[in-house]
């Protein structure tokens, strides 16, 4: 299977289906997300938009009772398969999430807990180590804030900057993808400002996909924008034109907020 | 109106007040009668001596060392035991009939009297698997008797720990074995621990599951030499325990001198309350290392 046009898509679902026990959360989704750009999921709370975005790193499997039916590709491979391997799909594919969740370990440690877990110690020396830590933590301009102090706990700094720190940590993995579960609700507007500056900065390496219900933000920061109403996709379209010039009458209901 | 409502806020508070108070009084007392009774044996010769005539006289240091051991060789069972089986329950069992069976049959085990344990015991360790009246026979009984309940302690524990800190490890890639040994087991391992030492501590004071499993009522004792005090029992002898002593010398009501009887109750209540004690100052010093 070498589609060159499907290669080049970074996540691309077909007929894609969902069950939590009985109750089916997602129906028949086929989407096409491209790479390099930011892609914003909205939709009413109960959409699925927090589904879909789990599936695409197989980490729905972790919380019980789900069947999934129809084809995820990542990078142009099929992830629902048995030969794939978790631990590398999740490498590549990143998560944060709506809380920050920094592990109650020191910064550095926490930076260095996702290469830990995928390479024996001894493929990583101490300057090696120092390297990822600095590039992370620069990525995310952290860097010049925490260089003094690599070795505090990460859960005692700001929300913003645990955030960023949750963000940083998946660096040193190299992903391609990081999907975003609603990164900002927990911030207050200077640290939504900054992230958002952040994930705006990020797009050039790294394909977003970004879970919100601030419409605002899905229309300030996002290249592409995905409508999802009962676990369905109702419309994908740019952001721009999705907000300005809606083709679906619940989009355009949503957007203009009269209902969600 | 508002004033009503302040007066039935002070009657709800009094009221608690009182059945909180009802709960200490009675442990207070029952501490204090036995103390005061013990008092007059209570001393270094009596904890370091030998019982002489049948228990009417001399010390308790047998009893106190073979229920000490008691502990010990159980904590060696049941702890790696409960633990791993906390561990697989909560963190990689599936929810489905067998994981609903399993937890039916812990909380079931839980609740089976000791003496039903202590038979148990009997017929397993004792009789099937050979290993006669012995210390060991009474440690695996008593282990058998405390798994289901160090198995829930367990899993508190375990669910204490926030499911972000779990996601965040999964997310990054990390198995299950990764994440529980990085962050969910340093994070709860003061709240397994001291669950393993009180719910032992709290079977080793029991009567029944030692009854017919290994208890001596009384054990020839060379007390000359230092070894022999510290180390009288091996897991094949049978040994002494202060729970069944208590119940020897309670038996014998006129032979045996009234403070005889409440000094072993007063070093059984005092063991107990070291061990609980030594729990509660470890869970203080691994929460003082809590990372979160």
């Amino acid at each position: 299977m070498s589609d060159p046009e499907i290669d080049e898509l970074s996540i691309r679902t077909r007929n894609l289906s969902l069950w939590y026990g009985k109750f089916q959360a997602l129906h028949e989704v086929s989407v096409d997300i491209k790479p390099n750009i930011i892609t914003s999921l909205i939709g009413p709370s109960g959409c699925g938009k927090t589904t879909l975005l789990r599936c695409f790193n197989r980490i729905n499997e972790r919380y019980g009772n789900v069947t999934t039916t129809g084809e995820v590709r990542i990078l142009g491979e099929n992830i629902y398969t048995e030969a794939v391997a978790l631990a590398e799909l999740r490498k590549s594919v990143g998560m944060v999430f709506q809380r920050p969740n920094p592990l109650p370990i020191s910064i550095e440690k926490n930076i260095l807990f996702g290469v830990r877990s995928h390479s024996r110690s001894r493929d990583l020396p101490a300057s090696k180590r120092e390297e990822l830590i600095e590039s992370a933590l620069s990525e995310v301009s952290l860097w010049n804030e925490l260089k003094d102090n690599l070795k505090r706990k990460a859960t005692t700094l700001t929300l913003e900057q645990q955030q960023k720190l949750c963000i940083a940590r998946l660096l040193p993995l190299k992903p391609e993808i990081i999907l975003m579960d609603e990164p900002c609700s927990a911030l207050d507007a200077d640290g939504i400002e900054r992230i958002e500056e952040l994930i705006s900065e990020l797009k050039d390496r790294y394909t977003i996909v970004i879970v919100t219900h601030n419409m605002a933000q899905a229309r300030r920061a996002s290249d592409e924008c995905i409508y999802m109403y009962l676990g369905e996709i109702k419309e994908h379209a740019s952001t721009m034109e999705l907000f300005m010039n809606p083709k679906n009458e619940q989009t355009a209901m949503y957007i203009e907020g009269r209902y969600g | 109106m508002e004033r009503r409502k302040v007066l039935v806020e002070g009657i709800a508070k009094k009221v608690m007040l009182v059945a909180a108070l009802c709960l200490i009084v009675p442990v207070l007392a029952i501490i204090a009668y036995i103390f005061y009774k013990a008092s007059p044996v209570l001393g270094l010769d009596y904890l370091w001596g030998v019982p002489e005539g049948g228990g009417t006289g001399g010390g308790i240091w047998p009893p106190l060392i073979g229920t000490f051991f008691l502990v010990l060789v159980s904590l060696c069972i049941c702890a790696p035991i409960g633990i791993m089986a906390g561990i697989y329950l909560n963190e990689y069992a599936p929810d489905n009939w067998f994981t609903r069976i399993i937890n039916m049959a812990v909380t079931s085990l839980a609740g089976v009297p000791s003496i039903v344990h202590a038979l148990f015991g009997v017929g397993a360790f004792v009789l099937t698997f050979g290993m006669g009246e012995s210390l060991l026979a009474a440690s695996c009984t008593i282990a058998v008797m405390t798994i289901p309940v160090l198995i829930t302690s367990t899993r508190e524990a375990l669910s204490a720990v926030p499911m972000a800190f779990r996601q965040a490890c999964w997310n990054m890639g990390a198995t299950k074995w990764q994440t529980i040994r990085t962050i969910v087991l340093p994070n709860s391992i003061s709240g397994i621990l001291t669950g393993v030492i009180l719910e032992v501590s709290r079977a080793a004071g029991e009567t029944a599951p030692i009854l017919f499993t290994g208890a001596a009522a009384s054990i020839p004792f060379m007390a000359d030499s230092l070894g022999d005090k510290l180390m009288p029992y091996f897991l094949g002898d049978k040994f002494m325990a202060l729970s069944y002593h208590l119940k020897v010398v309670a038996d014998k009501l006129n032979d045996v001198p009234e403070a005889m009887k409440y000094g072993t109750a007063a070093v059984l209540i005092g063991l107990i309350f070291i061990l609980n004690s030594f729990s509660i100052v470890l869970r203080m010093y691994l929460r003082s290392r809590k990372k979160w």
